[in-house]
């Protein structure tokens, strides 16, 4: 097993490019639905560090958004709706040398999977979860989502939501995320380079990705975006200060800021994990136990 | 009744907070050193403070399988107890309590009172737990035992606390002792030695055990009772034994956690309870789909819903039996007692490793709570492991499909990291090389293959799984048929029958999935008469019996209040039945607790 930095520095193979990491079929995506752009910018992320398909694990959950490691050229699971986060810690904690991403919708993320979402961040689990955010339900074919506008009509708000939307942000700074950013998919080259810091960030990275969709979702389009998000890093952003970053956080109007909010050092939880230290990943360790532990587990029985 | 020369229960009585479980374990610890057999039950409530705790203890020679009928000797630490119990106690038994705040009303004759002035014994301490002390020395004494064993106890229960607190120990049990051999009639069978030293466990160390013999490298789990045993004995090993164990926000992420470790080659596990059970099934059927192993434990307790938290209950089957939606192929067990639940985990991680599905364990509170002795022989920690088609070194991948269509239906099974091997797992209906039947095309031969695949898979690792057999004389007048934790119950009642005239042979059921229909219906068919004997109000089980076999029965014995059945509620049972005076028959609760 080897970890992204080695595979940069050390490997004499030729380097792969973003094609490489096409997965074996083309999306179903509607043409124009935000998933291109964080599918590519994803592979081209990959391609950039160095990354060996092998190297990584996909993990999704369940929407449109969900059917993405079926379209990349890496090990995948696709599992539950809600659930993508905590099938990835498990297996973050089965194999810690894996570089894990979790690609997921913003209501799997943030509403039938909210729970995992405030634990996964609080644990500081060291994997990059990109929340594929469309403020619509799109695969049922367009219900109100956890990060609907208040006012926005659906399906199943005709006369215009109620309730106020999440904010994935602040909620992810409250939890104790230790890497949170925010980025447009039609942006692809300021997203690539999110996903590479955050991939490299040592413990829980949140990318929440604006990924309009073009079918459902008539309010937050591409125009809609295009003229209102403005960089953080544009505008000397210090992500160490995390009052300022849940100030631009809830901003939300003309000026929606996209880049890392907050960054900071906390050991991830395999760090933490004195398993962990030594032996190579626990999915490949041998079975057998020493009979110097069951031989006392046993005498303390008698 | 055991067939044992020394058969003994003994019961201690108070409300939580008392301590009743330190006097339980240091007797339990006399027991086992001596090499004499022990079967507990404690019946308690969803309370840390108050309440009605009651400690049962069943003491022999020979094994024991149930905590029994009868109560020998009574300890009772407040009025409560005394008041709740004394009618249980027979001519011959006896009672000890502190005669300083308890009075005993009413006793039956020929019961022996033993008061013991605790006040005057300790010199008027103010520990208050010092009167559980000098009772434990009291009934030492009375049991006809030596003051050595119960020293050697006292210090391996109190070393961590200092010297002071082992001497006050001690001389408190000395203190107890003496004045019961100077005061009072010492049991006439005094207890026995057995052959060697036993060992002490409970149910729920016993599943913990079995899965770490079995090489279980991570283990999830949120608490709920009666299952956390199984997190607590994780816990306080898992960094010895190189286990990684996670409490997590909700049994939802217990489930999923457990599965994305398990994906990565690890022996993974989690234990619940029904209501947690119920938010994990989702996870069961995906792990079935993924065809990834892992192994849930569902320890019972009586429901519905939150139910009665602290009692037991046979009233997970269905639950258990639908859980997850869809059709999927996993392993369903219902081991028979402490000692089975630990042999059945490595068994059955190997059946879900070779089958690569999940596996679930029915446990319930009467096994998982319950304390027994154990001969330490018997607890093979280094069990065989197979782990079926696994792939963990990177080889020639040629081509590699994750699920394959092979003739068996086993797809090699290749763990994430592996260059070569890059492939998918998807809870969507996917093709051999995972691809997506839902969503861009359903495609019904591939939809068909792969179902016929993950069945064919199943039934051939099922064949592993031994047919049940029936225990006692073929031509017996009765067929007792039980499952899970039942067992020792039946196994006495059979024995209490044969003095009542009816011959009785009993066919214990573990495996519920498979089944083993054809073997079950045979059996059946030579029975002359069947009664089903199960822990809930609507029979469950024979329902289940009845859809995979035809089989009809003459009668039941029911239990649904809470408390575990003693041997003479089934065998009143059995009686009732074959006497025609009712075809389901529901004992009567005599230990109100």
């Amino acid at each position: 097993m080897t970890t992204t930095t080695d595979v940069a520095e050390g490997r004499s193979v030729a380097p792969l490019t973003a094609r490489d990491f096409k997965g074996p079929v083309d999306p179903d995506w509607c043409p124009g639905c935000g998933d291109f752009g964080i599918l590519n910018s994803l592979q081209r992320a990959c391609a950039e560090m160095g990354l060996r398909p092998h190297e990584l694990l996909v993990v999704s959950g369940i929407g449109c958004s969900s059917n993405l490691p079926g379209y990349i050229n890496a090990y995948g699971m696709h599992t539950l709706h809600g659930r993508a986060l905590a099938v990835a810690t498990g297996a973050k904690m089965g194999n810690h040398e894996m570089n894990v991403i979790v690609t997921i919708g913003d209501g799997d993320g943030y509403g039938i999977g909210g729970n995992h979402f405030t634990h996964t961040a609080r644990r500081n689990v060291d994997l990059t979860c990109v929340v594929m955010n469309n403020q619509i339900y799109g695969l049922t074919t367009g219900q109100v989502s956890p990060t609907s506008s208040t006012g926005m009509k659906t399906k199943s708000t005709p006369y215009g939501s109620v309730e106020p939307p999440v904010n994935p942000i602040t909620s992810a700074i409250m939890n104790g995320a230790t890497f949170v950013a925010r980025a447009y998919s039609g942006d692809v080259r300021h997203l690539t380079h999110l996903i590479k810091q955050a991939v490299k960030h040592k413990g829980f990275s949140l990318i929440d990705v604006f990924s309009p969709c073009v079918t459902f979702n008539l309010d937050n389009t591409h125009a809609f975006f295009k003229g209102r998000v403005k960089k953080l890093e544009d505008e000397g952003h210090d992500p160490s200060d995390w009052k300022s970053a849940c100030e631009k956080a809830m901003m939300w109007g003309d000026k929606i800021y996209t880049g890392i909010f907050l960054q900071r050092e906390l050991a991830s939880l395999d760090q933490q994990e004195p398993v962990l230290n030594e032996g190579g990943p626990l999915g490949f360790r041998d079975l057998g136990l020493e009979r110097k532990h069951t031989e006392r587990i046993i005498q303390r029985m008698m | 009744m055991s067939s044992g020369k020394f058969d003994f229960v003994f019961s201690i009585g108070g409300e939580a907070g008392q301590g009743i479980a330190t006097p339980g374990d240091i007797l339990a610890r006399v027991f086992v050193r001596r090499g004499l057999h022990l079967s507990t039950y404690n019946a308690y409530q969803s309370i840390i403070r108050g309440g009605h705790i009651f400690l049962t203890v069943r003491v022999s020679d020979e094994e024991v399988l149930t905590h029994g009928d009868k109560i020998d000797l009574l300890l009772c630490l407040n009025q409560d107890t005394a008041d709740r119990h004394v009618g249980l106690m027979e001519s011959g038994s006896r009672i000890v309590f502190n005669s300083d705040r308890i009075k005993i009303n009413n006793p039956k004759e020929g019961v022996f009172l033993c008061p013991m002035p605790v006040s005057e014994l300790t010199g008027g301490s103010r520990n208050r737990l010092i009167q559980n002390t000098v009772a434990v020395g009291a009934m030492v004494a009375l049991m006809g035992m030596d003051f050595e064993t119960l020293e050697e106890s006292l210090v391996l229960r109190f070393q961590r606390r200092g010297q002071a607190v082992v001497d006050e120990n001690v001389a408190m049990a000395r203190a107890g002792f003496d004045y019961t051999h100077a005061n009072f009639p010492l049991f006439a069978q005094g207890a026995p030695t057995g052959s060697k030293p036993l060992a002490v466990w409970s149910g729920n160390d016993a599943l913990a055990m079995g899965g770490a013999a079995a090489g279980v490298k991570f283990y999830s789990a949120y608490p709920m009772s009666p299952s956390t045993g199984v997190l607590h004995w994780m816990a306080s090993n898992a960094r010895t034994l190189g286990i990684m164990v996670r409490q997590v926000e909700d049994e939802i992420g217990v489930a999923n956690m457990a599965i994305g470790a398990a994906h990565t080659g690890c022996r993974s596990m989690c234990a619940t309870s029904g209501g947690g059970f119920a938010l994990m099934t989702e996870a069961v059927g995906s792990a079935g789909m993924m065809e990834i192993p892992v192994v849930f434990i569902d320890v019972q307790r009586a429901g519905p819903s939150t139910g009665v938290p602290t009692k037991s209950e046979q009233g997970d089957l269905w639950q258990i039996l639908g859980a997850s939606q869809g059709d999927f192929e996993r392993f369903i067990v219902a081991p028979k007692d402490c000692l089975d639940a630990f042999n059945t985990m490595p068994e059955l991680f190997n059946l879900v490793d070779k089958a690569q599905c999940p596996g679930i364990v029915i446990s319930d509170l009467v096994i998982s709570e319950g304390r027994f002795s154990v001969d330490p022989d018997l607890i093979d920690m280094h069990p065989v492991i197979d782990r079926g088609e696994l792939i963990t070194t990177p080889t020639a991948s040629n081509g590699y499909m994750r699920y394959k269509n092979t003739e068996t239906g086993i797809s090699p099974r290749a763990l994430p990291g592996l260059e070569g091997y890059v492939h998918v797992v998807a809870t969507d209906e996917h093709d051999e090389n995972s691809i997506l039947i839902s969503d861009e095309f359903t495609n019904p031969h591939k939809r068909r293959m792969m179902v016929e695949k993950r069945a064919r898979k199943f039934r051939l690792v099922a064949e592993d799984v031994p047919a049940p057999e029936l225990e006692g004389p073929e031509d017996a007048d009765v067929t007792l048929v039980g499952w899970g934790s039942t067992y020792g119950v039946i196994e006495e009642a059979v024995e209490q029958l044969k003095l009542e005239g009816v011959t009785a042979n009993h066919l214990p059921i573990k495996w519920i999935v498979p089944l083993k229909a054809d073997a079950v219906s045979e059996i059946l068919s030579r029975s002359k008469k069947i009664i089903i004997v199960e822990n809930n109000y609507s029979g469950q089980f024979y329902r289940y019996l009845r859809s995979e076999t035809g089989v009809s029965v003459d009668g039941h014995v029911r239990k649904y209040d809470g408390e575990p059945f003693m041997p003479h509620h089934v065998t009143t049972g059995v009686l009732e039945v074959m006497a025609g005076k009712t075809d389901v028959f529901v004992p009567y609760q005599e230990v109100v607790v």
